[in-house]
């Protein structure tokens, strides 16, 4: 019952960006892409989790830690430049 | 202890919906140049919720690896950032991507060394994670190789490629079976990872240069499909719901690129272009070379001129040059448009964001399909590093590869201008019919030089 309750949200959300991403003018590709891969670095939160609980055991934790390095590298790397190159988009003076 | 519990775990999920929605909202506003730089704040603070709210996890008890790891990972994330030329932006997004891929690997592994028991459901969905996370990673290398030039970019294929493909996708479904039948046994897993990076190398390497556009998002997509796998791993509805956007947006990209080139999806993948090998095609007319000095008398004298960028624009860095023309030209009296083919470059938007970097409006730029209503109407057209987005052999010549990609009709335009280095054809191997029209003349050398060349006319 719980993959069904997943699926669902699953389903729910790639409508949603179906309907979201088809609205982005083709001159905001490539921000688009950079700022959707900082989006992609929500693994981070996953990560958080794996890296902190003792519980599961060291080896976890350093592979949870490795994961956490990468994913904040997208995470900060992909907002920064999406926010460099939206920047330089301008109107006319 | 389990009232606690439970109160933290409602908080976290309870932020994540915020961040949910927030994530949403970022990406409506990135539906207009004007408020697109709003939505990704809006967005970077709907990943900062996220994360601070996650540390509140009461099943986080250490904080040591925490805090090297993330601060190992945005001194990384600033410099890469800033340091990065707008003109490395398909390496730099592509490079993202590979990042990205991997962390949902490790996510992944780290999630199966765990000694939690996991359903056959969860086993799986993990198997997914780690098998999308490893392909977008060696193939976003691969990828980045190419457009970096470290590795040749022409398609590698050889005899049989078809065939060891096919033997790799078994292997990886039998090494998937393995995988779940005994999740305990680390060769499997072992097994996984090094297949699921071997068949993302496999899947980038007979792919060309110019179908970069293609790859770099479909691989943005996988990206995303591997956090939304882990979060099906880990039960993390936030990871599924951004996750899912994400692949959805490279979708989104992939088919508008395939739709460009008019190739179906498998055949970019798959096929690499064809060797002409169909009967020769007879071009009549001869190429006609003219200096910069002379173009300069007849862009003095244009009402209008459209400009065509493609990728040689990149290479030879011309776009501040290009701007300051553009500013003589409108000083002049002249009206300049920029036309942007969507596969022009090396990924979705690249000569926007290079024409961006330059200060041109984004007002000034137009679609393909906007441009060639009123293309005729052009007293010059000047193609900028472009050639397969602009050769008329599309439109009237069946026997081309190209034949029926939509192209920005530059031939029609009163008089074309074409900036490039030599006669070389473009990426498809295809002779440019647009060279030998008669109301065409050919501007040969860096097409940088070519266009400070004729700013110093225009200074005279």
């Amino acid at each position: 019952m719980d993959a069904i309750y997943l699926l669902f949200i699953l389903m729910l959300s790639i409508f949603v960006g179906f309907e979201l991403i088809q609205k982005v003018p083709a001159t905001l590709h490539t921000p688009l892409m950079s700022g959707a891969n900082a989006i992609s670095g929500i693994t981070v939160v996953g990560a958080l989790v794996l890296a902190g609980d003792e519980a599961l055991g060291d080896y976890a934790m350093y592979l949870g830690a490795f994961a956490v390095f990468l994913a904040t590298i997208n995470v900060v790397g992909g907002y920064l430049v999406t926010d460099r190159m939206l920047a330089m988009f301008k109107k006319k003076k | 202890m389990l009232e606690l519990s439970t109160n933290s775990a409602l908080l976290i999920n309870f932020v994540y919906v915020i961040a949910a929605a927030l994530f949403i909202f970022g990406l409506k506003l990135l539906g207009h140049p004007s408020t697109a730089r709003k939505g990704n704040a809006l967005s970077s603070l709907a990943m900062l919720l996220a994360i601070v709210v996650t540390l509140l996890d009461l099943n986080i008890v250490n904080y040591q690896w925490i805090i090297i790891a993330m601060i190992a990972g945005s001194v990384v994330g600033i410099f890469a950032a800033r340091l990065v030329a707008m003109t490395a932006m398909p390496e730099m997004v592509s490079l993202l991507n590979g990042i990205g891929g991997l962390a949902s690997l490790f996510v992944a592994w780290s999630a199966m060394v765990s000694p939690n028991t996991m359903s056959v459901f969860i086993l799986l969905v993990t198997f997914l994670a780690l098998l999308i996370g490893g392909v977008t990673f060696s193939g976003s290398i691969v990828a980045w190789g190419k457009l970096s030039e470290r590795i040749v970019g022409r398609p590698i294929m050889f005899r049989g490629q078809a065939i060891v493909n096919l033997l790799v996708v078994l292997a990886v479904i039998a090494s998937g079976v393995m995988f779940i039948l005994f999740p305990q046994e680390p060769r499997y897993l072992w097994l996984a990872i090094s297949l699921s990076l071997l068949f993302g190398v496999m899947l980038v390497i007979p792919i060309g240069g110019a179908d970069m556009p293609v790859v770099i998002s479909l691989l943005n997509s996988y990206s995303g499909l591997a956090a939304c796998a882990a979060g099906f791993a880990l039960h993390n509805n936030l990871l599924i719901v951004a996750g899912s956007l994400v692949g959805a947006s490279g979708i989104i990209l992939t088919q508008i690129m395939c739709k460009a080139m008019n190739r179906s999806l498998v055949n970019v993948l798959f096929s690499g272009f064809q060797s002409v090998s169909n009967e020769k095609m007879v071009i009549e007319g001869e190429v006609k070379a003219l200096s910069a000095d002379d173009a300069y008398y007849v862009l003095e004298a244009a009402q209008s001129v459209v400009v065509v960028p493609g990728y040689g624009m990149a290479v030879a860095q011309a776009q501040h040059a290009m701007k300051e023309l553009q500013v003589l030209l409108e000083a002049n009296g002249a009206e300049v448009a920029y036309a942007i083919h969507p596969v022009a470059g090396r990924m979705p938007g690249h000569m926007n964001v290079l024409l961006a970097e330059a200060d041109v409006s984004y007002e000034q730029l137009f679609e393909m399909d906007e441009i060639n209503k009123r293309i005729e109407t052009f007293d010059v057209a000047m193609v900028i590093g472009a050639n397969d987005v602009v050769n008329p052999a599309a439109r009237e010549m069946k026997g081309s590869p190209i034949y029926g990609m939509p192209v920005i009709n530059a031939d029609l335009a009163k008089n074309v201008f074409v900036l490039k280095r030599g006669m070389a054809s473009g990426f498809a191997g295809v002779d440019n019919p647009l060279f030998f029209k008669p109301n065409c003349r050919m501007i040969f050398g860096d097409a940088k030089e070519t266009l400070n060349n004729i700013i110093r006319q225009f200074d005279h």
